[in-house]
């Protein structure tokens, strides 16, 4: 690695490339998280990122890159690289047809923890998820965000120093996914890397440190999120209108507007501060016009996502 | 524990959870003993007569039966656990936790390892309590010796092994665990198409090659002259090159497909 970082970097590719079949999954992405840092991957389905994910865990390997995890090269020891990672894949990597302890007692026991070390490992993270009540059920009967624990838990006994999270929150009601990031906080207060990836903007910008933007193979943009939110064009305010008279004069009186003549929506570009917001107000109001409802609008990730995923499609469901 | 190589210690614990799984879970190791026990009992009490008849050119009693089928059953016992390992092996692979086990740094033959020695010893478990109820009906072996009996577990061992690799290959070669059990069904025929219900002599000319040239026959003849002391001449050889070929075909056909990577 040429990459001069004031931390080092716990996962460096270069030029990573996958395809299956004649369909190029993964174009060549470069990819660089230092440690102790939350990366995340974002994207479609479809995107890529599980691939991606499986390839820097050794699950699958690359067509072609220069690819390391935790300082291993990982076309040259895989197993090293085993030693140093945990997953969490998409799909939960649980054996359902044992118990959630006995999950945690295996996975300890590959770990080649001593017995006693093992108990005491499993029966402290069991009370940390808060899986205690459920332990000597079986897996099978856990619901989604139980499991999900369940998963995460297993994937913490070998206390891994770099923490692959695909898709941690797909399928998770509100309540587990916050439960969720307070996972991830803590876990990166503990100084653990975390290489997560998502579809939900909300997340990546709550989590990561670094945003990469993973668009049909390739990287569309990189970057913090708020500098990932300069790459759109600033905010606006949206006024909708009752009646088409009313719509009729604002629309004409306001420059700069986009109109839309069905929903009688304008949408007047805006940084969204309180000057703005007053000098639009005072106007309105000298202009004895009155909009039925006024929304501001700040730049999100989500302008960022469709900006650069296609436009204005919407993150389209299924498929892959 | 820690003094053993990882390889072993990996294994035992992929053991350890198959075995786990087949406390759990004894339907597919209770219907892999129900078969043997109702043909044994089926062919006994109904056709018992009947197929005396075909035994030692006719006039044979039912005793004399009991003694020409045990072995034969025993070894259709062996035959029948591959079907719940293909499964199992299978049922593995859709799962998540398999990507959990190949992203570890354990040893990587260890869960296929596992498997097969779960499986050799439920098979070999389910065959001693098929042949204490081939005792109960009046099986009685002829004046083997305690090496004769300690031969014949270990044939059954190594048929049982030499299956299980073929049948830990079905299962990872299965996109689904229906799809295991049916690929493993052959292996569950080959034992009727063999000489343990009728010698071969009785069978038509046209089919006599097929019960001749597959594995169960060597094997059951093998069995018969442990226990019973008819003539093994070069059956015992034959047994165990079958054994050792199926066996490392199935190993490395297995482990291939296991290190491939997954879809």
């Amino acid at each position: 690695m040429t990459t001069t970082t004031s931390r080092p970097l716990a996962i460096a590719a270069e030029g990573l490339r996958k395809a299956y079949g004649d369909k190029t999954v993964l174009d060549g992405i470069d990819l660089a998280v230092p440690t102790g840092t939350v990366f995340s991957l974002l994207g479609p389905n479809g995107a890529g990122k599980t691939t991606a994910v499986k390839i820097l865990s050794t699950l699958v390997t690359a067509d072609a890159g220069d690819l390391r995890v935790g300082g291993h090269d990982l076309a040259v020891d895989p197993q090293a690289v085993r030693a140093a990672i945990g997953v969490t894949g998409q799909f939960s990597a649980v054996d359902g047809l044992i118990t959630g302890e006995e999950n945690m007692l295996l996975v300890a026991d590959l770990h080649h923890l001593p017995r006693r070390e093992g108990r005491r490992t499993t029966a402290a993270l069991l009370e940390r998820f808060g899986l205690v009540a459920a332990a000597k059920k079986p897996a099978v009967t856990y619901s989604g965000g139980m499991r999900r624990r369940l998963d995460i838990a297993m994937t913490l006994v070998g206390n891994p120093r770099i923490i692959f999270l695909d898709e941690p929150t797909t399928g998770l009601d509100p309540r587990s996914r916050h439960t969720m990031w307070g996972i991830i906080r803590e876990l990166v207060a503990g100084g653990v890397t975390v290489f997560l990836t998502t579809q939900y903007l909300e997340e990546a910008d709550e989590l990561a440190d670094r945003i990469a933007v993973l668009n049909d193979g390739r990287i569309a943009a990189q970057g913090n999120a708020d500098e990932l939110k300069r790459i759109v064009p600033g905010g606006h305010v949206r006024l909708r209108f009752a009646d088409r008279s009313a719509y009729r004069s604002a629309a004409v009186a306001l420059r700069e507007v986009t109109a839309d003549d069905e929903a009688l929506t304008l949408r007047i570009p805006s940084d969204g501060s309180q000057r703005e917001l007053r000098s639009l107000l005072d106007w309105l109001d000298s202009a004895d016009i009155e909009a039925d409802q006024l929304t501001v609008h700040t730049p999100d990730l989500d302008d960022v996502f469709f900006a650069l995923t296609g436009g204005a499609d919407k993150p389209a469901e299924a498929v892959r | 524990m820690s003094s053993l190589s990882p390889a072993v210690r990996d294994s035992y614990t992929m053991l350890r959870r198959n075995l786990l799984h087949a406390r759990r879970y004894p339907s597919l190791t209770l219907n892999v003993l129900l078969m043997p026990i109702v043909l044994l009992l089926l062919f006994v009490y109904v056709f018992g007569d009947v197929m005396s008849a075909g035994i030692d050119g006719g006039g044979a009693g039912r005793a004399e039966y009991i003694a020409y089928l045990v072995p034969g059953i025993l070894l259709m016992t062996i035959g029948g656990a591959p079907v719940g390992t293909a499964v199992s092996v299978a049922m593995d692979m859709t799962e998540g936790i398999i990507a959990r086990f190949r992203t570890m740094a354990i040893h990587r033959g260890s869960l296929l390892i596992g498997h097969v020695v779960g499986s050799v010893l439920r098979a070999v478990i389910s065959v001693v309590l098929v042949g204490a109820v081939a005792v109960a009906v009046g099986f009685r072996s002829t004046d083997a010796s305690a090496l004769e009996w300690l031969a014949a577990l270990g044939l059954l061992a190594l048929v049982a092994t030499a299956f299980t690799w073929i049948a830990v290959g079905t299962g990872l070669a299965s996109p689904n665990v229906e799809a295991a059990s049916n690929n493993a069904l052959p292996l569950m025929i080959l034992p009727f198409l063999s000489s343990a219900f009728v010698p071969v002599d009785a069978m038509p000319g046209w089919f006599q090659p097929v019960a001749e040239y597959q594995p169960f026959t060597p094997a059951i003849e093998t069995l018969r002259g442990l226990l019973l002391g008819s003539a093994i001449g070069n059956e015992w050889w034959i047994t165990i090159c079958w054994c050792l070929g199926l066996g490392t075909l199935g190993y490395f056909w297995a482990t291939s497909l296991f290190h491939r990577d997954p879809r």
